[in-house]
């Protein structure tokens, strides 16, 4: 490797959440053949260095949002997401938010709206089966118009299937940040953008190749 | 709209997947990575590995198949079969598991499902029923209230050797209640005979709790497949042999039940 494309770093944030290796495996695999390396790390100063940051979620957000608080990362990550591409995965993405229904907490309040539960109670889908909560499988993605050109969906058909689970969803106050919409019961914001950050409901480390193609581009997005 | 799932089973032992009929006559089925991707290519939706070893020895070896699979396959992987503590779910997950599955422990400690899923949230808790419709003399047993219970399915633990005398649909409700994400439903009238699911009890259960029902047991056609979800209105279903012996690929499978209005991710 010569110093023209010296090694780039992609940090996935550490602070302590569920499905931190699975983040990291498919980041790591969809990084193969390029200059890029993907480091799982609770390191301030790594994180504060990284070209790009990936923060996962999993489980309760007011758990996750502690452990946030608890590992001393919150300030680092703040700060990073001012400037530093940054893709939110699940509870990682509903905590980009201003305030979340589960548990009554504040969020980061990087990007405007609310974390709602399901409230799909006695409802039944349109093949007659009842809806369950959490939302466990695999659902379309469909692009609004704003953001069918969005270089993080680059080669990626419109309406593709990624692995959702999840109780609560994103409800943003501004539709100009809506950059994937999902239908279960209603339809809602599956995938959220402005400026330099990124951030799915669904796991793209679930979803097998079209998931892949979403962490390769977010290595190669430059907003 | 969310698209019902299908599961193909791998059993493990010893550190290898294996192919059996009815436990015996277990056959190595080869490279455990490359079996997972080959169900991966056929649109698997998500990958279950049940650990049918018998000693907790053995159980560990079930770990390494577990890393070397979700190194490369990013599909979800359940991993079921000698899960009994909490510490377990760690392990499993730390491996690479999205999601462990409980059956007798927690029978003997319903506490853990509420301690497991309180720390690592329910979606990564999946409980497994194996449900046995209740024979004449069990309708007889009398209730709280002192009448008899009447028609209906008992829950069985120990791999369907014991009787606990539960009621399957309340247990699998008490489950989700205490935060089971999933519930994985197997008929143990109906496992192994390949005459399909067992469709009362799959709706049944299906109808009882706010949470997946995935439905196990029978599986012998297409049609039992996607039987399963239109009659049993499961969430998912989870087949073992077919896939294995190669009657049917997880695609032809996804074909068929496309063909009949059934939203599946093709």
């Amino acid at each position: 490797m010569n110093s023209l494309t010296a090694s780039r770093t992609l940090a996935v944030v550490d602070y302590g959440s569920g499905n931190l290796r699975s983040v990291w495996q498919a980041a790591s695999h969809a990084a193969l053949d390029t200059e890029w390396k993907v480091v799982l790390t609770n390191d301030a100063k790594v994180i504060a260095q990284a070209q790009r940051l990936i923060l996962p979620g999993q489980g309760a957000m007011a758990d996750c949002m502690q452990e946030l608080h608890a590992s001393g990362l919150l300030e680092t990550v703040l700060q990073a997401a001012q400037t530093v591409p940054l893709f939110g995965v699940c509870v990682g993405m509903q905590m980009l938010l201003d305030h979340s229904e589960e548990g009554d907490i504040d969020a980061l309040g990087l990007i405007a709206g609310q974390v709602k539960r399901f409230e799909l109670a006695g409802r039944r889908q349109a093949d007659g089966s009842r809806y369950k909560i959490p939302q466990m499988g695999w659902n379309r993605v469909n692009r609004p118009q704003s953001h069918a050109e969005h270089p993080m969906w680059a080669g990626i058909a419109d309406g593709s299937w990624y692995y959702f689970v999840h109780s609560y969803y994103a409800d943003l106050a501004d539709p100009a940040h809506c950059a994937g919409e999902t239908e279960y019961g209603a339809r809602f914001a599956s995938a959220i953008a402005r400026d330099n950050l990124f951030a799915t409901q669904f796991h793209p480390e679930k979803s097998a190749d079209q998931g892949i193609a979403l962490y390769r581009n977010f290595l190669s997005w430059n907003p | 709209m969310l698209a019902k799932r299908i599961i193909p089973c791998l059993d493990v032992t010893g550190g290898r997947v294996v192919k059996g009929v009815n436990f015996v006559e277990l056959r190595d089925a080869g490279d455990p990575v490359e079996i997972a991707a080959r169900y991966n290519e056929q649109g698997a939706d998500e990958l279950t590995f049940l650990d049918i070893t018998a000693t907790s020895d053995g159980r560990d070896l079930i770990l390494p198949i577990v890393e070397a699979v979700a190194s490369q396959v990013f599909i979800p992987l359940t991993v079921g079969g000698g899960v009994r503590t909490v510490a377990d779910v760690r392990r499993l997950l730390n491996a690479g598991a999205d999601k462990t599955s409980f059956n007798s422990a927690a029978i003997a400690n319903p506490d853990v499902i509420n301690e497991a899923s309180g720390k690592y949230g329910s979606q990564c808790i999946v409980v497994a029923i194996d449900a046995k419709r209740r024979s004449a003399e069990a309708e007889q047993v009398l209730n709280a209230q002192g009448q008899p219970v009447g028609p209906g399915w008992n829950v069985f633990s120990h791999g369907g050797r014991k009787d606990t005398g539960l009621d399957a649909l309340q247990w699998a409700q008490e489950m989700a209640r205490r935060g089971a994400g999933e519930i994985l439903l197997t008929s143990m009238d109906k496992d192994g005979t390949k005459s399909g699911f067992d469709l009362a009890l799959t709706r049944a259960v299906s109808d009882a709790v706010p949470v997946p029902v995935i439905a196990s047991g029978g599986v012998g056609t297409l049609q039992h497949m996607a039987d399963g979800i239109t009659e049993g209105g499961a969430d998912a279903v989870l087949a073992a042999s077919i896939f294995h012996f190669g009657t049917f690929t997880v695609a032809q499978t996804k074909q068929y039940m496309a063909e009949r209005g059934i939203s599946v991710r093709l």
